[in-house]
């Protein structure tokens, strides 16, 4: 306690059969420090973090609270000693209140009845207290995911929590929604509380924390300040070798028009028209990258142009050909890959071997399949030749897809639709959610991918991903194209552009 | 996004550990392709005998008694002759054993494509029907056409019964548990009103009787244990067996199955594969629906000849199948010996059971209870899993929405 040290781990080891999770990791949190904990998919981050919350039973080292050694049985122990944990995913009840979920477990009471106002009373208080600002009466149903955060931030410092784990918080937010979380952290920090938080984001860890502690394949590397740390350096540590951030290209050399979009009109699933007349061309051997801020109909036209999605009006041609109409079966047969933006709900069906994945768009083909009858050695088959070739780790072709780790998931969708060679290659959020190596691979992929002359065509809320990527880059703001660049372009003057910017100042 | 990319968890092990409900559950999915089944029936056969103890039985003596009742002492003393009243209750076991397993199978395929077929009963007796009026009408054919087109004509009326349900789910979206348990409730009273007083198929020579005609000597299937006259077993169970083994096919070894796994795991991503989601929804039902009509082929053809009025209402193989497939987990095996389960209970309880073992008027209700509390812990689990999945598709839009909504 006397160097301001609030927990100690010392010598951590997890084994579970046939994995170490943690081995002797070590980490050390001081009082009103955000302390960040790095790792690959898989490290062991998330090990340690549950051993921490009482969730496992570590099976040698100890935890010190305040200097002195405890042993928590659940997470009910934990939270009693004043740790407190923001999981990825919420446990919120969507049907109450945020004040009703916040007391839950601990309700105050008026006789044998909830006391409401004071519930809401004390999550008022203490909402102000740290600048968490939500309403306590309003529904969690009703309320953003930033909002459901912030309800599960205050329901931790509602039971005492004084060590505050935030598990990859920024996930799930909006830039803007993780800039706010980023005050409230620096609030939480000005009280004295400490934070562990949990990302594989280099940027974010640079921003937010004091200290950085890397975890690496359950083995702790290094803890460093967040002062004199480098991306790279980062990156480094956490992958174990030199990884390259910038993608290294050789300027495009354009071809023929693959994919042409004339005046696309598409209305979602509601009948709200989200792509208003879009039209651009997409070359073979250049990467064309859409820039927008999420739910401006890139959703939309990603789906028109693979057939999932009916047409209002406009023309696509692939390849020279122009289709009408077309079904997600006919797209796939002219020539149309697509890696879709959520693998896991589209990519993949996650019940299924990495070998029916492979298939999924050849099952009925020779040589997969004759007269209906499937092969399924021959699945397999080509499955371990792509699982080799796209270094897939982590299974053989019977392993269910579901098994795999976000990063290897994703090798088998690129390796499915690569393998099948396209004409033209619809990458959408390529890398959301990957780990340094998994994306530095993609990356490298998708640019020798255009070298061998397909056309590409990169969706990404990533800026940074379009601008490293692409050799054309479209801005689509409201479901219209609402700009064009090509050669060197500010982030600023695109970042404006997906807000419309061009627009009101315009006007 | 991330939520979503931890789950399942790395391994089973960690899954174990991990504590939440999502991940056991998703441990005893992978682990449990023997053991969960197992432990219910375990469960369900020790709950059931607080049952009996209660009434001042023993349990023991009431189980061996339904085992012998069943005929499943007959391993120990296998014998051809009937006179044997080991192989006698085998053979009965093994005609319940054969409508079981059709009727799960049933269940089961719908299951395997992401439906559940509550309407095996309504099909059954649809196939029922079918092959009672074709054996009975076509009654100068040889025997193998007459037979082959009462199986083939029953099977196709099933699936094109349960097609209306995959039907209806395709074009305007009708939840198919809704259509197939009020199909069933069309085709009980079709039945009723076919074989009823003055009804198209009531017998022909006493019209006081709500009977059927028996059907043709040239439409029933050859007994090849015991005698026709004595109800022995006839060769529908090998029918059935091949149904096992086509079932098995189908879903592992065809294209048709690869889509029916692939709709019934992930529509999505389904549709992004180019598969037609909708056709599949039709053609599984359909297959599902034929599965039980062949069961009712079979049970006309092979050993009950003719259907009074008055069992339609009595009749629960449709809905046994139900519990037969869910404990099977939806497979092959698992239905075959589910079904040989269910099959030796319903006709241990009913043969077994002396009154010095158990009250007379509990036997016959053992049975449902054990089946009652089969269901309830499958169902559970398979419920529960039902509910964690569909909340986890209902969650990522809300949130993509929120997000939307918070940087507009």
């Amino acid at each position: 306690m006397s160097d301001g040290v609030v927990l100690e781990m010392r010598g951590i080891r997890k084994v579970f059969p046939g994995v170490v999770a943690n081995d002797d990791v070590s980490l050390d949190v001081r009082v009103g420090e955000v302390h960040a904990l790095l790792g690959e998919n898989g490290a062991g981050k998330s090990t340690l973090m549950n051993i921490l919350y009482g969730l496992y039973h570590p099976d040698a080292g100890e935890i010190l609270l305040n200097g002195k050694p405890v042993a928590f049985g659940s997470a009910r122990d934990a939270i009693r000693a004043g740790i407190g944990m923001v999981h990825q995913h919420f446990m919120l009840i969507p049907v109450m209140t945020v004040a009703e979920n916040i007391v839950l477990g601990t309700e105050p009471r008026d006789g044998i009845f909830l006391d409401e106002r004071g519930a809401e009373r004390r999550v008022r208080e203490l909402s102000q207290q740290f600048g968490l600002v939500v309403d306590p009466a309003a529904l969690v149903a009703d309320i953003t995911v930033g909002q459901q955060q912030r309800v599960e931030i205050l329901k931790a410092l509602y039971r005492g929590a004084d060590v505050l784990i935030l598990d990859e918080p920024t996930a799930v937010l909006t830039p803007q929604e993780a800039r706010e979380l980023f005050s409230i952290i620096k609030n939480l920090q000005a009280d004295g509380k400490s934070i562990i938080f949990i990302s594989h984001k280099l940027n974010e860890v640079l921003e937010i924390a004091d200290r950085i502690t890397v975890l690496r394949r359950g083995k702790t590397i290094e803890t460093v300040s967040a002062q004199g740390a480098t991306e790279a350096s980062l990156a480094r540590a956490m992958v174990g070798r030199d990884v390259l951030l910038r993608v290294e290209k050789k300027p495009a050399e354009p071809g023929d028009v693959l994919l042409a979009v004339e005046e696309l009109h598409v209305k979602d699933d509601r009948g709200i028209e989200k792509v208003r007349g879009v039209s651009f061309e997409v070359r073979a051997g250049e990467i064309v990258g859409i820039a927008g801020v999420d739910g401006n109909g890139q959703t939309e036209l990603i789906d028109a142009i693979t057939g999932l999605q009916k047409i209002e009006s406009g023309r696509i041609v692939v390849g020279g050909r122009e289709v009408e109409r077309a079904s997600a079966r006919e797209m796939l047969d002219l020539g149309v890959g697509h890696i879709p933006e959520d693998r896991q709900r589209r990519g993949l069906v996650l019940e299924f071997s990495i070998a029916e994945n492979i298939a999924l768009h050849d099952y009925a083909d020779p040589p997969d399949a004759k007269w209906g009858w499937l092969f399924p050695r021959r699945l397999v088959q080509r499955a371990a030749r792509l699982i080799k070739e796209f270094d897939v780790r982590g299974g053989g072709p019977l392993t269910r897809a579901g098994g795999l780790s976000g990063g290897n998931q994703q090798k088998v969708v690129a390796a499915r639709e690569i393998s099948r060679d396209p004409k033209v290659l619809i990458a959408a959020q390529p890398t959301r959610g990957l780990d340094v190596g998994a994306i530095e691979y993609l990356h490298r992929r998708l640019v020798t991918e255009r070298d061998r002359g397909r056309a590409i065509l990169l969706v990404s809320l990533e800026l940074e991903e379009i601008f490293s990527l692409s050799d054309r880059i479209l801005v689509i703001y409201e479901g219209e194209i609402a700009g064009e660049h090509t050669g060197e372009v500010s982030e600023e003057l695109v970042g404006l552009e997906m807000l419309g910017g061009r627009e009101r100042s315009a006007a | 996004m991330s939520q979503a990319e931890n789950f399942p968890p790395e391994s089973p092990e960690e899954a174990a550990l991990s504590g939440t409900l999502a991940a056991s559950l998703s441990l005893r999915q992978r682990a449990g392709g023997f053991i969960v089944p197992l432990i219910t029936v375990v469960i369900a056969f020790l709950m059931s005998g607080f049952v009996v103890l209660a009434t001042g039985h023993n349990p023991l003596l009431a189980y061996r008694d339904i085992f012998d009742g069943a005929g499943l002492n007959w391993i120990f003393h296998p014998t051809t002759n009937l006179a044997s009243t080991a192989a006698y209750n085998l053979t009965q076991t093994l005609l319940q054993t054969t409508t079981l397993i059709l009727t799960g199978l049933a269940v089961a395929f719908a299951f395997r494509c992401g439906m559940f077929n509550i309407g095996g009963q309504g099909q059954y007796f649809i196939g029922l029907i079918v092959a009672n009026w074709l054996g009975y009408d076509f009654a100068h054919m040889s025997p193998f056409p007459h037979i082959l087109i009462c199986i083939v004509a029953a099977t196709l009326a099933g699936a094109a019964y349960a097609g209306i349900a995959g039907f209806l789910k395709a074009t305007v979206g009708a939840h198919e548990v809704i259509t197939t348990i009020m199909l069933n409730w069309v085709a009980i009273w079709v039945g009723s009103w076919l074989f009823g007083d003055g009804g198209p198929l009531q017998n022909a020579s006493d019209k006081t009787v709500p009977i059927s005609n028996d059907v043709a000597d040239s439409a029933k299937l050859p007994v090849f244990w015991g005698q026709q006259l004595l109800q022995g077993l006839d060769i529908g169970i090998f029918i059935a067996i091949a149904a096992l083994v086509v079932f098995w096919a189908l879903l592992n070894r065809t294209t048709t199955g690869y889509e029916v796994r692939a709709v019934g795991f992930n529509p999505e991503s389904a549709a992004y594969g180019g598969i037609n989601v909708k056709k599949n929804l039709i053609r599984a039902m359909a297959i599902s629906g034929a599965f039980a009509g062949l069961a009712g082929a079979l049970d006309m053809l092979g050993y009950l000849y003719h259907y009074g009025q008055n069992d339609i209402p009595l009749s629960s193989v449709g809905f046994l199948g139900i519990a037969v497939a869910l404990l099977g987990r939806n497979t092959a095996v698992g239905v075959g010996l589910g079904a040989l389960l269910f099959g030796a209970l319903l006709f241990g309880t009913t043969h077994g059971l002396t009154s010095t073992v158990i009250k007379p008027e509990l036997a016959g209700n053992l049975t449902y209870i054990i089946q009652g509390l089969v269901v309830l812990f499958i169902g559970a689990d398979v419920l529960i899993l039902y509910i964690w999945n569909s909340r986890r598709k209902l969650r990522r839009p809300r949130g993509a929405k929120a997000a939307e909504a918070a940087t507009a």
